[in-house]
């Protein structure tokens, strides 16, 4: 299937097989390997990205549901050679360490204050419940955000 | 007067942020699974859904018929590509049992995920796909899955053995044996437990993943893997499949995490190597999740008993233990030796006279185990941290009391434990007074006196873990001591290139740890440099070709120390040269912030940058000395590093439904001197959660008929943020003597702390209600039955 989708600004037009997971095609298609699989039970976040803006598990969406979307991918969040605040935010506070689950964290987490800019603790632990991390134990990435937020 | 001073400022012990990050943040960064490698074929593996059954037949020719497929083999059509079995690398005693093992199974599949049949096409769906198409006959086989019944041999698992049994390994100390019996029969109080180490899936948020890129006419292969240990991952594979090691490259670009679980050589990397040969053309694997819930090794699985001896003070007089180990189906490349890491620890940090530890490990049929975050020692630290626990309360006495009757005092160290092995420095007293002031422990019991009253259904509760850790694997004659088959020694490079940049080679492979980051901290300060100007090589063996790789919270007190050697090696030879230059005696030359300068003439300097040029020109260079600026150093430690610390839980449990909630975690820790707090706290918050996470959450749980009922991050519960608390960090500082830069290693403390400390603090809150046990994880239905349990019990 023809499909036309905006990706980090640029219009790709590709043709895809229907069965075609977002996530995939994101990868394999367009070679953006930021977005990346940790499960195979969309419960893990590492896969998500933005579409239309908010945060998504693009595992969870076939490529032919973008047509006509925009798409955000981790690529895409640095902008000029700077990176993005939350980006800024991660590194400031070692809110990462192996950076498998860090792309979804990082688009999770500005998906999250797009909605609520000034969340408590608590809903940053809560807003970013479906992305899982084994190395930090989330300490650090919840202050990231949280210091994110505050502009810091 | 303005004194002007270009050095750079301190950067040991400072908060640098790390070079890695922008990478992994932006997605530059490649993992295995990544690389874009053009004509690789994909490989997928059948794998078994029986625990234990004969393969009667492998039917390959429907999926050799699906699109795509290029190849496709049963067990027994591989046996030729197979120099030697899979490796085990530590046959603890002479008589171990271990039975061959192969990257396919022929004639028997002894786990559920046991791979039984492979094929490669032209992508990773087409492969999978095909898999599907494999008709295997199996015989069923009854399925051992508890250890009890396992050592009972009412089923042998592999008939060549003829038991389940792979040893009894015990560490005997002379004359300790009649007296510690003598010891229990005099004992004014005495503690016997049983603990169960549930199994744990490691579940590093990066699956394993593999490509294989062979140069046919060349004769060299490069082996991509997400592996912990590229360095003997190359040499067994050389081993493995009898092609020359020196024709052999392992590199790992970035790994998603191991804690252990890539601290091996799996089936799927010895099939890329191979096949990659065979066909001659690059191989990939990737594994999915659920495929690595059943193929990528557990940890833990131990059956503990324990037993104190205490006299009437409380002082414990005497420790036994008797361990039961699930090996698995198989022994992978450490799995044996995982209990006797936490061997020599089930004193803990107490000053304990007699010791008796007897481990027996068997065979099941189920998915192998071996190192996880801790191996050995998080089990050891529960158990005698649970006991001490309960010590204290058959005594009736506070249980932080109790422990600082029975701490190694700070005068004790260096201290000789009855085990033989020396502790290099601990302050047990200061990290305990810490946490407790942290965690305000006074404060907590006074409270819990006022609101775990009879009826009341929030309860309370308070436990506390002290802990010492083994680790900085390890001094090689130790090792030899435990038959393991390598040494424990690290490898280094410090190169000051021409314009005085410089490169550090290190042995070390780390997967987050940081390793850019630190080990330019530690030459900066050695040489004078700014950390920007220091490129750190490593994972690689084409670059680093000498190494032991990153494990058992190794990497800073013998990698790290090696780089630290070299620097020291380096800045040698540089005096020689800047001594020529300047018409002095080396011994007159002092060296701070990347100069040399003559003592008293302060005119007559010459730095680094200086001499690196003079080394690389080799115009004007003392007699006999050799051209350009580099140092290697080999450096095997002399002694484990022992980090220790106290961990203190505070929880609430709602008698009615069973929940556990953390209010507080405090985690106390002293690792020594810390190169980069920021990476050294981050280990303890990942490392904290991963135990508080076997406490109260995980467990691989099978069937009877071995069936792994949680196979997925759905059902499996790798706790997330909502599930977990904000930790309070408090740190002692208690230099190791043993390496120059005083440091011990941190990746496995919080995991060790962290389980008992919780568990002791859910034991606590329910012991008014007649509770001293609880079984791991206390889910809120395991809490839940206990509570009831106890409750029966006490109305009948
Ligand atoms: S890959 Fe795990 S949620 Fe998408
Ligand atoms: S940083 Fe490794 S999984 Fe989050």
């Amino acid at each position: 299937m023809k499909i036309s989708v905006t990706v980090n600004g640029t219009v790709h037009e590709s043709d895809v097989e229907p069965r075609t997971l977002l996530v995939h095609y994101v990868r394999e298609t367009l070679g953006l390997t930021g977005t990346n699989v940790g499960c195979d039970t969309s419960s893990c976040g590492a896969c998500s990205l933005h579409l239309d803006g908010e945060a998504v598990k693009s595992c969870t969406v076939l490529a032919v549901q973008a047509d006509g979307a925009q798409v955000t991918t981790i690529e895409g969040m640095a902008t000029d050679g700077e990176m993005h605040p939350m980006q800024k935010a991660f590194m400031e506070n070692h809110g990462l360490q192996c950076g498998y689950c860090t792309p979804g964290m990082v688009m999770a987490a500005t998906s999250l204050l797009k909605e609520n800019p000034n969340p408590t603790e608590a809903e940053v632990r809560l807003g970013l419940e479906g992305n899982l991390c084994r190395c930090t134990g989330y300490h650090n990435i919840v202050k990231s955000v949280l210091a994110c937020a505050a502009g810091e | 007067m303005t004194v002007t001073d270009d050095r750079p400022a301190a950067v040991l012990g400072t908060r640098m942020l790390r070079r890695e990050d922008p990478a992994l943040l932006t997605g530059e960064a490649k993992y295995t699974n990544d690389l874009a490698l053009p004509g690789a074929l994909s490989l997928a593996l059948a794998r078994s859904p029986y625990a234990h059954a004969r393969i009667l037949s492998v039917d390959l020719s429907a999926a050799l018929a699906a699109p795509g497929v290029v190849a496709a083999y049963a067990g027994a059509d591989l046996s030729s590509l197979w120099a030697a079995p899979m490796p085990c690398a530590w046959p603890v005693t002479a008589d171990m049992k271990n039975p061959a093992h192969y990257p396919v199974a022929i004639g028997k599949a002894a786990y559920v995920g046991d791979a039984v049949a492979v094929v490669l096409a032209t992508s990773e769906s087409a492969a999978r796909d095909a898999v599907e198409l494999i008709d295997v006959q199996y015989e069923p086989l009854p399925a051992v899955v508890d250890l009890e019944d396992a050592l009972s041999d009412r089923v042998v698992i592999h008939d060549e053995l003829g038991t389940n049994k792979s040893y009894t390994w015990d560490l005997k100390i002379e004359d300790h044996e009649g007296a510690i019996d003598e010891a229990f029969a005099s004992a004014a109080h005495v503690v016997k437990e049983r603990y169960v180490q549930q199994r744990l899936l490691p579940m590093a948020m990066e699956p394993r993943a593999v490509a294989a890129v062979p140069q046919p006419f060349g004769g060299d292969i490069t082996l991509y893997s997400s592996t912990q240990v590229p360095h003997i991952l190359k040499i067994m594979s050389a081993i493995t499949l009898g092609i020359p090691e020196h024709q052999v490259r392992v590199t790992t670009p970035a790994v998603g995490g191991g804690f252990g679980s890539k601290l091996n050589v799996y089936a799927e990397e010895l099939l890329c190597l191979a096949l990659a040969r065979k066909h001659k053309v690059p191989v990939r694997w990737n594994e999915e999740r659920t495929e690595n819930a059943v193929a990528t090794i557990h940890g833990r699985g131990q059956i503990q008993h324990m037993e104190l001896a205490a006299d009437a003070a409380g002082k414990i007089t005497a420790v036994r233990v008797r361990i039961l180990g699930d090996m698995g189906a198989y022994l992978q490349l450490v799995t044996p030796g995982i209990p006797l890491l936490g061997a020599f620890l089930y004193a803990g940090v107490y000053d304990i006279p007699l010791y008796d530890f007897s481990c027996t490990s068997v065979f099941t049929t189920l998915t192998p185990t071996d190192a996880y975050r801790g191996a050995g020692r998080p089990e050891a630290t529960y158990a005698i941290e649970r006991a001490v626990d309960t010590l204290a309360r058959q005594m009736g006495i506070d249980p932080m009391e109790l422990r600082k009757r029975n701490f190694i005092k700070k005068e004790q160290f260096p201290y000789t434990a009855m085990t033989g092995l020396v502790y290099d420095s601990g302050n047990h007293l200061a990290a305990a007074e810490k946490a407790a002031g942290l965690a305000d422990y006074e404060g907590v019991r006074a409270r819990q006196a006022t609101q775990n009253v009879p009826g009341a259904t929030t309860l309370l509760g308070i436990g506390q873990a002290s802990y010492f850790e083994m680790c900085g694997l390890a001094p090689s004659r130790v090792l030899a001591s435990l038959n393991y088959s390598a040494g424990g020694w690290e490898a280094a490079t410090v190169r000051v290139l021409p314009t005085n940049k410089i490169q550090v080679v290190t042995g070390t492979a780390p997967h987050g740890q940081g390793h850019e980051t630190s080990w330019s901290m530690i030459v900066a300060d050695k040489l004078g440099v700014s950390p920007d100007d220091i490129d750190v090589l490593h994972s690689d063996t084409a670059i680093a070709p000498l190494g032991l790789d990153t494990y058992g919270s190794r990497s800073l007190p013998v990698g790290g120390v090696a780089i630290a050697m070299a620097c020291d090696k380096v800045i040698d030879k540089a005096k020689k040269i800047a001594a020529h230059q300047l018409e002095a005696n080396e011994d007159d030359l002092e060296f701070s912030g990347g100069t040399f300068t003559v003592k008293g003439s302060p005119g007559k300097t010459m730095p680094l940058a200086a001499i690196a040029f003079e080394a690389f020109t080799a115009h004007n260079l003392p007699d006999g000395l050799e051209p350009n600026l580099e140092a290697h150093v080999t450096y095997d430690p002399p002694n484990f590093s022992w980090p220790f610390g106290t961990h203190i839980c505070t929880v609430e449990v709602d008698t009615e439904t069973g929940q556990v909630t953390v209010l507080q975690y405090v985690a106390v820790d002293d690792c020594g001197n810390q190169v980069n707090p920021l990476i050294v706290e981050g280990q303890v918050h990942g490392g904290v959660i991963q135990g508080l996470a076997q406490a109260l959450f995980e467990e691989a749980v099978y069937d009877d008929d071995g069936n792994l009922k949680n196979a997925s991050l759905a059902e499996y519960l790798v706790p997330a943020a909502s599930d977990v608390p904000g930790l309070t960090l408090g740190f002692t500082v208690t230099p190791s003597p043993t390496n120059q830069l005083g440091v011990k290693g941190i990746g496995e403390a919080g995991t060790i702390g962290a389980a008992p400390a919780v568990i002791n603090a859910v034991v606590d809150a329910l012991s008014s209600l007649g509770i001293t046990n609880m079984p791991m994880p206390a889910s809120p239905h395991t809490v839940w039955n206990a509570i009831q349990h106890a409750q029966n019990g006490a109305s009948k």
